[in-house]
C-alpha cells in the first residue's frame, strides 16, 4: 500500500535565478542558538557520506572553498573571534554566506520588558544578550541561501508543541513561506529530529554545488524538503511493510512484524530512514524495532501523540487489509511449504531419476532413439 | 587551599580586568562565563556562569500521556538524549509497576555503554584536548611546550609517541593523528549505539517496559566486532592522557590548584543489574547498590550515602539568581514518598516551573539555569554537588563503595580495576584508576579516558549476558502494563556528564508534573538563594592563572580548561577570549584579600 506524498516542485526554476558564475569561496554561518538541543550539529558529525571534514578540507570535487563557522566544529579561537564573521555578515561585510539555523524560533514579542528566551552573544554597546531573532532579522536578508537543519528549525518541532511557553515556530513561519534568499532560493528545509546525518550532508553538498555554479538548485517539495529524500514514505522503504500487506501485525514490541497497531506512523510519514538506515546503513526506526513517531513531519509531535497507541485511521486500514492479507498469507504459506521441499530426485537409490537421459544409458530412451535412427 | 594562602603572602596591588567568554564554543546549549581577573596576582577573582536558553520541558509535558515522556525528554539534549530516554523509562517503570525482561535491561546497558564510549571520546579527544594540543600550548605557554619537546613520554611503548610534545601534536585539530582517529572512533561507537537503540541522538527502540530492538545473534555480533576494533584506541587514550596530565603537574608546579574545589561529588549510578532491579521504590536502596556504577554522595573524600532513597529525598531545587518565580505557595504534588518519608516542597516532585524572562543582571538574576542542591542532613548544608564532568564522580563513588565485582571491572574501596581483553595490536591489560588527591581540572579530565575503558569493559560483560539469554531462548524484550490513574515515579541514571534524575507525577493517567534534572544544572548553576556559587563558578573563582600571556593577548586557557573539564553538556573546544580586556578597577590587595578569604 502506498500513500501519495502530494509533493510539488517549487524550486526547480526559482524566481529570479539568473544564469551566473558560481562562487569560489563561501561561508557557512551556523547558528544553533534556536530552541534546540544541538542534536542536529551532533548528528551531522556522524555523517561519513560525505563527512563534514571532507567538505571543509576540500576533498569533495567541485565545491567552493568552505569556511565553516559552527559552534562545535569551528577551528576559530572563539569569543569575539568566533562571533566576528557573524557580526561582519550582519553589517553586510561578509558574503556570500549560507545561513544554517538549528532550533525553533521563539516568539520574543510575547515577552514584556527586557527578557529573552535565547541569545547568541551580546550587544557590544549595552552588554545585553542579543536574541536569536535579532540575528535572523539581520542575517537572513543578506544570506545567499538559508538552510533549516532539523524539525525544530523547519517546522517548530518539540519546542513548539501544544502548551509551550515560548511561542516557538519554524523558520519559514518566522520569515514567511515565500521567503527568497539572495541566491533566489526558498528556505531549504531538512527535517528530522534530529536530521539523519547523511540526509543533511547530502543536501548541504547539493546547495554548495549550486553555489559553485555546477548544479541546479535542489528540488524541493511544497514543504520545502528535498524531494529525493522525503518524496516517499517510511512504509515504502520499510522492511516490515510486507507484514502489513499480509495483515500480520505485531501486538507488542517483542514482535518483528509490522508495528502499525502499536503506534507506528510509517505509512503516512515522509522519510527515508528505514531505507537508508541511521548512519552508514546501521539502525533506523521501524526496521529495527522502533515505532515511527513522525519526527520529520510538520505536524510533529502533536499530530502523532500519544506515540505508543495505534494511529488514527490505523484500525480502519488494518481492517480493510485483513481479508486480502489473510488469503494472500495463506496462499503464500502453501507455496512457501512447497518451495521449502527438496525435489524427489535427490536420493542415493540405484536409479537416476533426475531426468537426465544420455544415449549411453542401456535402458535409456535416448539410446533406443539413436538405434532406431541408425 | 594552601596554594592560595601562599600566593596571598606575596600579594601585589590588584590589577583587575573584566573578561568574558560568551558564547562558549563547542558545547551543546548556550553558556557564558564572565570573570574578573587579577593580573597582578595572576588569579581569577570572581566568576559568573550564565545560560541564555529557556525551552520549558516541564511546562509543556503537563497533561501529556506519560508514556510519551521518554520520546519528548530525549530532545532535552542533542548529545545524550538516550540517557534521558533511559532515565525517563526507569521513572515510568516505577510508576507503572513494570519490570522489563532481563534481556531488555541488558540491551539498554549495552546502548548506554556505547554512548559513554562515543561521547567521552569525541569530547575528550576532539574538544578538551584542543586545550592541551601543541598549537594551543605554543600560544599560551611556550616554555611548557619547549619542555614537552624534551620530555620523554612514559607510556610510549603503548601509544607509540616518543615525547609529550609528540602527543600534543597528535591532538592538533583536524590535522593531528589522534584527533582524526577519534572522529572515526566516535562514528563506529555510534554505530554500536544504533545497533542497540536504533538511532543516535534520539533513540527509536527504547520504550517504558523494555525495548523493541530485535535480539538476534547478529545484533550482538555486529556490536562485538566493532567493540574489539576500538579497544586499541581505548588503551592508548588512557596511556596518552596519563602522560600529558602527569607532565602538566611536573611542568607547572601548583597546577593542581586549577579548577580545584572541595570534594563534593554526586553520582546517581548507572547500568542496572537485571538480577536485582525491579524498579520499585520500596526496594530502591537495594537495587541501587547493585548497579554496575555505584551511586553515592562523596563529601571531603567520604562516602556520605549510597542509598538512592536518601539521594532522592535530599534533592532541593533553589532559585536564587535564576529567571523564575517561586512555587512554594502551590499545593504540593507529593507530601510523602512510598516509604512514608516526608517530601520537601523544594523537591522536584513538588516543583512548578514559572519562567519569568528578564534582563540579565549579575548582581541579581542572570541565568535560565536553576540551582539544584543536595541537602545533607548531617551538616544541614545545601551542598553544591558537582559531577566531576561525570567520570570523576562515577569512578570515585564506585571505588569507595567497593561493590562492583565483575570479571572485567572490580571496585576495591580505594580504586577501580578495569580489565580489557587482547586487541589488534595491544595485549590484555588491567588498568587501575586510583582515587586522586584532588577534585580539580586535571583529575576530571583524567577520569574520562578511564571511564571509556570502564564502559568498554562492562560492554563485554553485558554482551556475554545478552548472548547467554539469546542462546537460552529468552528473547523477550518488552513487558506490557497499564498506565495507572495515579502514580509517582523517579528515575536515577548517569548522563554522560553526570547525575541525571527524572521525577514524574501521574494524575488521571496524564502527566501532572515532570521534572528532569540533568548534570548541567548541577554543574552550571548560578548563585543559589543562600549565595552559594555553582560549581563552574566555584571552581574558576580563586583559581591561579598559568598562561604566560598578559591582559592584552590573554586567551584564558586555564579558565577554559576548568570550565570544559566539567564537560559542559558537549564537546567544547577552543573558545578563547581574544582582544583586549576592559580594565575595570584597580583595587588594593587588602580589600580584595579580605573579601576573598
Amino acid at each position: 500500500m502506498t500513500v501519495e506524498s502530494g509533493t510539488t516542485e517549487v524550486s526547480q526554476h526559482p524566481d529570479g535565478a539568473e544564469p551566473r558564475r558560481g562562487f569560489d569561496e563561501v561561508h557557512i554561518l551556523w547558528i544553533s542558538e534556536g530552541m534546540s538541543c544541538d542534536g542536529d550539529t551532533i548528528s551531522m558529525t556522524a555523517a561519513g557520506q560525505p563527512g563534514i571534514e571532507d567538505v571543509v578540507l576540500g576533498l569533495v570535487p567541485g565545491l567552493p572553498k568552505v569556511n565553516l563557522h559552527n559552534k562545535v566544529l569551528s577551528p576559530a579561537m572563539g569569543g569575539e573571534d568566533f562571533l566576528a564573521p557573524f557580526r561582519a555578515a550582519a553589517r553586510g561585510e561578509l558574503e556570500p554566506f549560507i545561513l544554517v539555523i538549528e532550533g525553533s524560533i521563539p516568539n520574543q514579542n510575547i515577552i514584556e520588558g527586557d527578557g529573552y528566551w535565547t541569545s547568541f552573544g551580546n550587544d557590544p554597546d549595552t552588554g545585553d544578550p542579543l536574541t536569536l531573532n535579532w540575528w535572523i532579522d539581520h542575517l537572513a536578508p543578506r544570506a545567499w541561501a538559508v538552510v533549516a537543519a532539523g524539525t525544530c528549525a523547519t517546522y517548530g518541532g518539540i519546542h513548539a508543541m501544544a502548551g509551550n511557553p515560548t511561542g516557538s515556530m519554524g523558520l519559514a513561519d518566522y520569515l514567511g513561506w515565500d521567503f527568497r534568499s539572495q541566491g533566489a532560493l526558498p528556505i531549504v528545509n531538512v527535517p528530522g529530529c534530529p536530521i539523519q546525518p547523511e540526509n543533511f550532508m547530502e543536501t548541504l553538498t547539493w546547495v554548495l554545488h549550486h553555489a559553485a555554479g555546477s548544479a541546479p538548485p535542489p528540488p524541493l517539495d511544497h514543504m520545502l524538503r528535498p524531494q529525493w529524500l522525503f518524496g516517499r514514505t517510511v512504509h515504502e522503504g520499510c522492511d516490515r511493510a510486507a507484514y502489513y500487506e499480509q495483515a500480520d501485525f505485531g501486538r507488542d514490541y517483542n514482535s518483528p512484524k509490522c508495528q502499525v497497531k502499536v503506534g507506528c506512523w510509517g505509512p503516512v510519514v515522509n522519510c527515508n530512514v528505514p531505507k537508508r538506515g541511521w548512519m552508514s546503513g546501521v539502525g533506523g526506526c521501524p526496521n529495527v524495532g522502533g515505532i515511527c513517531i513522525g519526527c520529520t513531519m510538520p505536524g510533529f509531535p502533536d499530530a502523532f501523540m500519544p506515540f505508543m497507541d495505534e494511529p488514527a485511521g490505523g484500525t480502519f486500514s488494518t481492517v480493510l487489509i485483513r481479508p486480502y492479507g489473510a488469503v494472500i498469507r495463506r496462499l503464500r504459506g502453501i507455496t512457501n511449504m512447497a518451495v521449502n521441499r527438496e525435489p524427489k530426485w535427490r536420493h542415493d537409490k540405484a536409479a537416476l531419476t533426475s531426468g537426465y537421459d544420455p544415449y549411453w544409458r542401456p535402458t535409456g530412451a535416448a539410446k533406443r532413439e539413436r538405434e532406431r535412427a541408425r | 587551599m594552601t596554594a592560595t594562602e601562599a600566593r596571598a603572602a606575596e600579594r601585589k596591588p590588584a590589577q583587575i580586568v573584566d573578561m568574558s567568554w560568551d558564547p562558549i564554543t563547542r558545547i551543546v546549549g548556550n553558556l557564558g562565563i564572565y570573570t574578573k581577573i587579577d593580573f597582578a596576582n595572576r588569579e581569577v577573582v570572581e566568576c559568573h556562569s550564565t545560560s541564555s536558553l529557556f525551552r520549558g520541558y516541564s511546562v509543556f509535558m503537563r497533561g501529556k500521556d506519560p508514556r510519551d515522556a521518554g520520546f519528548i525528554t530525549s530532545r532535552i539534549c542533542g548529545i545524550c538524549g538516550d540517557n534521558h530516554t533511559t532515565c525517563s523509562n526507569y521513572a515510568q517503570q516505577m510508576a507503572y509497576g513494570v519490570k522489563p525482561p532481563m534481556l531488555a535491561d541488558t540491551i539498554v546497558n549495552l546502548g548506554e555503554a556505547a554512548e559513554y564510549i562515543f561521547d567521552h571520546t569525541i569530547f575528550q579527544d576532539n574538544l578538551v584536548f584542543v586545550d592541551f594540543c601543541e598549537a594551543m600550548v605554543k600560544s599560551t605557554n611556550p616554555s611548557v611546550l619547549a619542555r614537552a619537546e624534551r620530555t620523554e613520554a612514559r607510556n610510549g611503548n603503548i601509544h607509540g609517541y616518543r615525547t609529550v610534545a609528540d602527543i600534543m601534536r597528535a591532538f592538533n585539530p583536524f590535522e593531528g593523528e589522534v584527533y582524526k582517529e577519534a572522529l572515526k572512533v566516535s562514528r563506529v561507537t555510534r554505530e554500536m549505539f544504533c545497533l542497540m537503540e536504533g538511532r543516535h541522538v534520539h533513540p527509536s527502540t527504547l520504550y517504558p517496559g523494555g525495548v523493541g530492538t530485535m535480539p538476534e545473534p547478529t545484533t550482538f555480533t555486529d556490536y562485538l566486532s566493532r567493540l574489539v576494533h576500538v579497544l586499541d584506541f581505548v588503551k592508548k587514550a588512557v596511556a596518552m592522557n596519563d602522560d600529558v596530565f602527569d607532565f602538566f603537574y611536573e611542568a607547572l608546579p601548583g597546577y593542581e590548584e586549577v579548577g580545584r574545589r572541595r570534594i563534593l561529588l554526586g553520582c546517581w549510578g548507572a547500568f542496572q543489574n537485571p538480577d536485582v532491579c525491579d524498579y520499585r521504590y520500596e526496594t530502591m536502596s537495594e537495587w541501587g547498590r547493585a548497579m554496575y556504577v555505584s551511586p553515592g554522595v562523596v563529601v571531603d573524600g567520604k562516602l556520605v550515602t549510597n542509598d538512592l532513597v536518601d539521594i532522592n529525598l535530599g534533592i532541593r531545587v533553589l532559585l536564587g539568581s535564576s529567571y523564575y518565580d517561586d512555587w512554594t505557595n502551590e499545593e504540593p504534588f507529593v507530601t510523602h514518598d512510598p516509604l512514608g518519608n516526608p517530601v520537601d516542597m523544594r523537591h522536584p516532585w513538588n516543583q512548578t516551573t514559572v519562567p519569568m524572562p528578564q534582563k540579565r543582571d549579575f548582581d541579581g538574576n542572570y541565568s535560565w539555569v536553576m540551582s539544584p542542591r543536595w541537602y545533607d542532613r548531617n551538616s544541614a548544608e545545601h551542598l553544591a554537588l558537582d559531577t566531576g564532568g561525570g567520570p570523576l564522580a562515577r569512578l570515585w563513588s564506585t571505588a569507595l563503595n567497593g561493590l562492583v565485582d565483575t570479571p572485567y571491572v572490580k571496585a576495591t574501596g580505594h580504586s577501580v580495576q578495569i580489565s580489557l581483553p587482547k586487541s589488534e595490536k595491544l595485549p590484555e591489560m588491567t588498568l587501575e584508576w586510583k582515587i586522586p588527591k584532588w577534585s580539580n581540572t586535571i583529575e576530571r579530565d583524567r577520569a574520562r579516558p578511564y571511564f571509556v575503558a570502564y564502559a568498554a569493559a562492562m560492554a563485554f560483560y553485558f554482551l556475554e549476558r545478552a548472548m547467554g539469554f539469546v542462546r537460552a531462548g529468552e528473547t523477550k524484550v518488552f513487558e506490557n502494563y497499564e498506565v495507572p490513574d495515579e502514580a509517582i515515579g523517579c528515575g536515577f541514571h548517569e548522563a554522560v556528564r553526570g547525575v541525571l534524575s527524572h521525577h514524574l507525577v501521574i494524575k488521571d493517567k496524564k502527566i501532572a508534573n515532570y521534572h528532569p534534572y540533568p548534570p548541567t544544572p548541577w554543574n552550571g548553576s548560578p548563585r543559589d538563594s543562600y549565595g552559594t556559587p555553582g560549581p563552574y563558578e566555584d571552581a574558576v573563582q580563586g583559581q591561579p592563572i598559568f598562561e604566560e600571556n598578559g591582559p592584552d593577548d590573554f586567551k584564558g586557557v586555564d579558565i577554559m580548561r576548568t570550565v570544559r573539564s566539567f564537560d559542559p553538556c558537549l564537546p567544547c573546544g577552543v573558545h578563547m577570549y581574544l582582544g583586549k580586556g576592559n580594565t575595570l578597577t584597580k583595587l588594593h590587595s587588602p580589600t580584595y584579600g579580605a573579601a576573598h578569604a
